[in-house]
């Protein structure tokens, strides 16, 4: 019977693998990940987890690790944070390409230099081509569902990628919260063992990972991106079956008070908590203000974000990633391109904030939608701008 | 004799080879490719309950242009300096899915191959990582001593003196400047069950190694002289001999270590000296007699070294 306990979000995600029954763990610590690989090692030893838990010796070896125990028919897992996710990007780009189901959490950190440990999203920017399924956790309650639902996704015949869950370094790994855990006669109906098409079996030989020239490179990255696209509907899916299960409701972009919103918050993770505060407040100064709160964004949910965004008058979109060089806000340069070709396309406020764990308040999501607001009534916005930095 | 019977006495016997062929024909190597040979007999060698991770390399380049395959046992790449790992995620998933029941239980070999750069230079952190935790798979180097697959380049195992693209002979260079790095000698080092070196031109001795290494329990580390004709600039038809030559000047010895026991497997009686060896290859074309009184100095001692550490033992 489920039941709810009071856990540290990193112990939930690595509940989430022990129930998930994974078969092979490989990981390398990184702070704020260290926790997740702890907590799955003490499984491991105490037997609770029938695992092979593989200690590498990098991030490197930690991926190609999955890729080789995947490949072989494993359900598969990692958990990695910024320098380990940088260093493990040869392969992470290998492991989609091969099509391998693994699942990784990724606790979201900052990229060095100058080293941080701290927590924003620029390690995930800076692999959003790599061809894998992301997903964005906003508590510690959707760490676990994701974690589990990544397995589904991933495994299933239709997508037979990797996905990936974000959870933001320290704001969510370090921090204790109620969450709802399952048990294996509740989750087995909807995650049951992984049965692989294609593995290595020498009872039925195959060759991985053959080269490609170029008359046939193009045709298997089309093919690639049409699936990685068309797993948006086995996402939704997923999703449907697990509200029906378990009750709890998930979408690519999770809508808070946006009916009759005129300016929308968009932000990935879990500071969406927070914008929700202000949202409040907003509306109680009379600014009809919303959120969204984004959940998927690999496959890029374009036509969700369509649909929701259409005639908002602005959006102000908090990134906690910068492209250094004059490109701004990753999430907000995509949802602009998405916009591009619509009529009545909102304005796009592109706040970079909440870097390196700099904490962004109620009141700062204030002042962002308020100056997004000005920058409107002028018909004037800046292509982005760091917000709360020191001059 | 037949593959079973020699299998069970570590004996040899050239009849005895099974006619099945793992690695099929057709592949794209240059003729007379060393290490072709060599994943031919590997394979030949361990039989069909056998899975191949192989790094980006000549290895790989051969013989797997899509949509076609050389290999008729399972085979998987992924990248060029990671297949210790790649071989150690496929060890673990057969060991953890075997205990589950949810594949048969059965012996299967798991082996690693990378090329010289794959292994000892961008590969050696992988492979120290995989051979000190101890998974039950074989890695086999395949030594043919420099990047060949990208235009023979030099990698830390190209011996010295020898021309490639990256340490070209100039009016103040010859050629590679440092001294072969000792691999074997660092796999040994992890105290792993089985370290052995073996060339393509002595199949027995290369047979009866790969079965050894089959049977380790734990990591087995093979490191496989593999001449290749257009890297070394010598006639293709001409690898078996350097092959051979490579081993009777005792530029390149063949040993076994067995639990921490050093051994040669094959002695050479009459050595030969070292520049019949460099004057048949082109790479050592611009060497002097000095400097190839050099390397006899250095074959000499090296291979006196290691007659005093096997007899010790
Ligand atoms: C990370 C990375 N760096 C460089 C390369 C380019 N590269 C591919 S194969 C190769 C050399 C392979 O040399 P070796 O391992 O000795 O194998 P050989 O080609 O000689 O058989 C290089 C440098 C690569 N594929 N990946
Ligand atoms: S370059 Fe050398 S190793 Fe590569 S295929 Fe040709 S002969 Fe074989
Ligand atoms: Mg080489």
């Amino acid at each position: 019977m489920a039941r709810i306990v009071g856990m540290e979000i990193s112990a939930a995600c690595s509940e989430a693998v022990t129930l998930a029954d994974a078969d092979v763990i490989a990981a390398y610590p990184i702070t704020p990940q260290t926790h997740i690989v702890e907590h799955l090692s003490e499984q491991v030893a105490d037997g609770r987890l029938d695992a092979e838990y593989i200690n590498v010796e990098s991030e490197h070896s930690a991926m190609s690790c999955c890729i080789g125990a995947a490949a072989a028919g494993a359900r598969t897992f990692t958990a990695t944070a910024a320098q380990g996710l940088a260093l493990m990007s040869e392969m992470l780009y290998i492991a989609s390409g091969m099509r391998l189901p693994i699942v990784m959490a990724l606790v979201t950190r900052t990229l060095s230099a100058p080293l941080s440990i701290w927590g924003d999203q620029s390690d995930i920017m800076s692999v959003r081509d790599c061809g894998w399924i992301v997903l964005f956790a906003e508590n510690g309650q959707e760490v676990y569902d994701m974690t589990l639902q990544a397995f589904r996704i991933a495994e299933d015949e239709r997508v037979i990628f990797p996905v990936m869950v974000c959870l933001d370094g320290f704001h969510l790994s370090h921090v204790i919260e109620p969450v709802e855990i399952l048990d294996r006669a509740e989750i087995a109906p909807f995650l049951p063992p992984y049965k692989p098409k294609y593995r290595l079996d020498p009872h039925n030989v195959l060759t991985m990972g053959a080269f490609a020239m170029p008359e046939y490179f193009s045709e298997i990255k089309k093919r690639q991106d049409e699936e990685l696209v068309s797993s948006y509907h086995v996402i939704l899916e997923v999703w449907r079956e697990w509200e029906e299960r378990f009750g709890r409701h998930y979408e690519p972009l999770n809508p808070y008070r946006v009916d009759d919103a005129e300016v929308v918050v968009v932000i990935a993770g879990t500071f969406a908590g927070t914008a929700r505060v202000a949202v409040d407040r907003l509306r109680e100064k009379g600014i009809k203000a919303g959120l969204a709160s984004l959940k998927l964004w690999r496959p890029f949910p374009r036509d969700d974000i369509k649909r929701l965004f259409a005639r908002r008058r602005v959006l102000t979109v908090v990134d906690r990633a910068l492209s250094v060089g004059g490109a701004g806000g990753p999430v907000a340069n995509e949802l602009r391109a998405a916009f591009y070709h619509e009529d009545g396309r909102p304005w796009v406020a592109s706040f970079v904030a909440g870097l390196s764990g700099r904490d962004i308040l109620a009141e700062d999501f204030v002042e962002m939608v308020e100056r997004s607001l000005e920058y409107a009534k002028k018909g004037e916005f800046p292509p982005y701008e760091m917000y709360g930095v020191r001059e | 004799m037949d593959m079973e019977q020699s299998r069970q006495k570590r004996s040899f016997a050239p009849r005895a080879l099974p006619h099945e062929e793992y690695f099929a024909p057709g592949h794209r190597g240059c003729q007379g490719c060393g290490p072709a040979l060599a994943f031919r007999h590997i394979l030949k060698a361990l039989g069909p309950n056998t899975v191949v991770a192989e790094a980006t390399g000549c290895g790989e380049i051969i013989s797997s242009p899509y949509p076609q395959s050389s290999w008729r046992v399972p085979w998987i790449h992924t990248a060029f300096e990671n297949t210790a790992a790649t071989a150690a995620g496929i060890e673990v998933a057969y060991k953890v899915l075997m205990r589950k029941g949810r594949i048969p239980e059965e012996r299967i070999n798991v082996v690693a191959m990378a090329g010289d750069g794959g292994t000892g230079d961008i590969g050696l952190q992988a492979l120290s990582g995989a051979l000190e935790r101890g998974h039950d798979f074989i890695y086999v180097c395949y030594d043919n001593e420099a990047y060949m697959n990208t235009g023979m380049q030099r990698s830390g195992l190209t011996p010295f003196g020898a021309f490639t693209t990256t340490s070209p002979a100039g009016k103040v260079s010859k050629g590679q400047s440092t001294w072969k790095k000792d691999v074997p000698a660092i796999a040994a080092a992890h105290h792993i069950p089985y370290v052995a070196t073996a060339c393509i031109s002595y199949m027995s001795d290369l047979y009866r190694k790969i079965l050894r290494a089959a049977e380790a329990r734990g990591p087995a580390y093979l490191h496989v002289l593999a001449p290749c004709p257009t890297g070394w600039r010598y006639p293709s038809e001409k690898t078996i001999e350097i092959g051979r030559m490579a081993v009777r000047s005792g530029v390149f010895n063949l040993y076994e270590i067995v639990d921490g026991k050093k051994r040669l497997t094959v002695k050479v009686r009459e050595r030969l000296p070292v520049s019949e060896y460099i004057k048949a290859q082109g790479r050592f074309r611009h060497l002097t007699d000095e400097d190839i009184a050099y390397i006899q100095r250095r074959v000499y001692e090296e291979y006196e070294a290691l007659l005093a550490e096997a007899a010790q033992i």
